[in-house]
């Protein structure tokens, strides 16, 4: 009797605030695998909700900015806990998205998990490796720390659904940024689950928000958006139109812009794309009278 | 409905100086008065908010929304009214009414600054020779627990400090156990009062506390009451509870305001307050003005927003409009 059953179609949405809403629209658009098939229905983000995210980015940056490092880190390893949790299903996404056999996509799951762990360990360590005790000629300590930018608006990668993504919004988030994504529009299956994932992780809604639909449509008016600190444009790598249209739109407030780049997102990647959405602060605080009343400093 | 009424009553009464004839007998005694606002037909709640929600989704965009953006910011009510305000902060408030988008001098000023009574000096210097009105709580905002000449003394000062604009706080605990005649000789004395020294009075808002006044029936009761006393303006709340101007018990307010003029021939103005921080909001409440009273009433001088938080976004919508690009908090001031 088993085999009369009707399997139940999954309803995507986007991930916003901590909520799943639809797109303010109503618009969806067909995702097929690979070789053309109809899979699902996923929601095309208009410019509204692209304001809307930005709405819940920048709310939840006080909180997630202010955090501890440890309390971030710590969040961090849970949502890679929640992911192997889900290793048969985004393996299934991932080998339908990218038309791989399931041990290559279950590779891929495995090393975007690796990669999520690999990203949550430094969020206590960062500060020692790009900040630190500046030498200075007079009686101060001078001290630098990084800091987060703010709000970052993430293309992400196309052609690797889940290791790109995870490869662009961990670095992102871990140093207390707050993002909003744009997932691949030919595959964001797996970037809608990882929203899931993140929903029922520790993560406070807002944090990581995600939209699905054309880059060219959203990227616009996030590149734009003048509250906005920074945008990261993987996903314009290929399309040199796209990606000047975005850079020019991010000129405007003197965003950062992390800039398209061919990249290997199996190989180690690095403490870049952490270190492209940071900000420098420098303290000089006075020793007290040094020399002159012989302190022990 | 509620005109029909009034017109029954109109032949029989003598009105308050301020107000028209037609209705004074109905405050002759407290039997009276109340006779006359239980008289009033109830209020139809489950119409009352369909009808609100319906005139919230009306859609203004391109150069209707510029306009609007603009009128309701000219309509605001500029308010800090916290212990802990300094009169440093009540200047950079000041500052920001004169010009509140310091990037695009094209912005209106709002209409007026809203402050304590001791403020009221700092806001008066602050503001001179710009256009915009100081506006002083009075009566010891916002319980109103204070004897009469506490209150009255608290409304003599604010208005010889120069304020334009007295805004007052029903006494809601006579209101809401029937004394309706306290309720109505407190607002007339506090009339009074609003008078200056070399000649005019400062205009007189009037506020109910729609949040304590638990129905829809009270609030038109009240909106009635403080017409009936001489009133300027009626405005929703103080702020300061947890249920403040909403979009239904305005819309009630907003149709005895209309009843009003159509029984006595005298215009009254309409201030919701608390609580509306966002332009979709205050666009909600204008085209509530426009649908219930029309054009007469869509003037800084006829309607406000009792509001500090609404004017920085109004103006980030604003740079919206010009620029095309959204805006962010990084480019209004902080108040």
């Amino acid at each position: 009797m088993s085999t009369d059953r009707l399997s139940v179609l999954k309803t995507y949405k986007l991930y916003m605030g901590g909520k799943f809403p639809r797109s303010e629209s109503g618009r969806v658009y067909e995702v097929t695998d690979s070789k053309g098939n109809w899979l699902a229905n996923a929601p095309r983000s208009s410019r509204k909700d692209a304001r809307n995210a930005v709405v819940a980015a920048r709310k939840a940056f006080g909180g997630w900015s202010g955090a501890t490092a440890y309390n971030r880190g710590q969040v961090l390893y849970r949502v890679a806990e929640m992911l192997e949790g889900r290793r048969d299903q985004f393996t299934a996404e991932v080998a339908a998205a990218e038309g791989l056999s399931r041990a290559k996509a279950a590779a891929q799951v495995d090393a975007a998990v690796d990669r999520w762990v690999w990203y949550a360990g430094w969020s206590d360590k960062i500060a020692q490796v790009a900040g630190g005790a500046n030498p200075v000629a007079g009686p101060y300590f001078n001290l630098s720390t990084p800091e987060p930018t703010g709000v970052v608006a993430v293309i992400a990668p196309a052609g690797s659904s889940l290791l790109g993504l995870v490869s662009v919004v961990a670095p992102v988030i871990v140093t207390g940024n707050t993002a909003v994504v744009v997932a691949d529009e030919f595959a964001p299956l797996p970037a809608l689950s990882l929203a899931e994932v993140l929903a029922t992780s520790d993560v406070p809604g807002g944090v990581v928000n995600v939209l699905s639909g054309s880059a060219a449509e959203v990227g616009a008016p996030l590149a734009a958006h003048r509250d906005v600190n920074a945008v990261d444009l993987a996903g314009a790598a290929g399309d040199t139109g796209l990606a000047t249209e975005l850079e020019v739109a991010a000129a405007d407030n003197l965003k950062r812009v992390l800039r398209p780049a061919a990249t290997d997102w199996a190989a180690d990647p690095g403490t870049g794309r952490m270190l492209a959405f940071l900000e420098t602060k420098t303290v000089w605080h006075p020793t007290g009278g040094l020399g002159a009343a012989g302190s022990s400093y | 409905m509620t005109v029909g009424y009034a017109r029954r009553y109109a032949p029989l009464v003598t009105m308050p100086p301020s107000a028209a004839p037609a209705l004074a007998d109905v405050t002759a005694s407290d039997a009276a008065l109340r006779r006359f606002l239980h008289g009033l037909p109830g209020v139809d709640a489950v119409g009352l908010d369909a009808r609100a929600a319906a005139l919230g989704t009306r859609s203004i965009k391109t150069t209707a929304k510029a306009y609007a953006i603009d009128l309701a910011i000219s309509m605001i009510d500029l308010t800090t009214l916290e212990g802990a305000d300094t009169a440093g902060k009540v200047r950079s408030l000041c500052a920001k009414g004169r010009h509140p988008d310091p990037s695009d001098r094209t912005a209106p000023s709002p209409a007026a600054v809203c402050v304590y009574p001791d403020m009221v000096p700092v806001a008066r210097e602050a503001l001179a020779g710009s256009g915009v009105l100081v506006a002083s709580v009075a009566t010891a905002f916002p319980a109103g627990r204070a004897p009469l000449e506490v209150k009255l003394a608290d409304v003599r000062a604010a208005v010889a400090a120069g304020a334009d604009e007295i805004d007052m706080v029903i006494d809601r605990g006579a209101f809401l156990s029937g004394r309706y005649l306290k309720v109505f000789e407190e607002i007339a004395a506090v009339r009074e009062n609003c008078a200056r020294v070399g000649g005019g009075a400062a205009r007189l808002k009037v506020i109910f506390e729609n949040g304590e006044l638990a129905t829809y029936d009270n609030v038109r009761r009240a909106s009635w009451l403080a017409m009936l006393a001489g009133a300027d303006f009626i405005k929703t709340s103080t702020g300061k509870v947890a249920v403040n101007a909403t979009p239904s018990n305005t819309l009630v307010m907003l149709e005895a305001v209309r009843d009003f003029r159509d029984a006595t021939g005298h215009q009254i103005g309409v201030k919701p307050a608390g609580g509306i921080r966002t332009t979709k909001d205050a666009l909600t409440y204008l085209v509530m003005v426009n649908e219930t009273l029309g054009d007469d009433w869509l003037s800084p001088h006829w309607f406000r927003f009792g509001a500090s938080g609404l004017l920085n976004d109004l103006l980030m919508q604003r740079q919206k409009l010009s620029s095309g690009r959204y805006s962010g908090p990084d480019y209004v001031t902080v108040d």
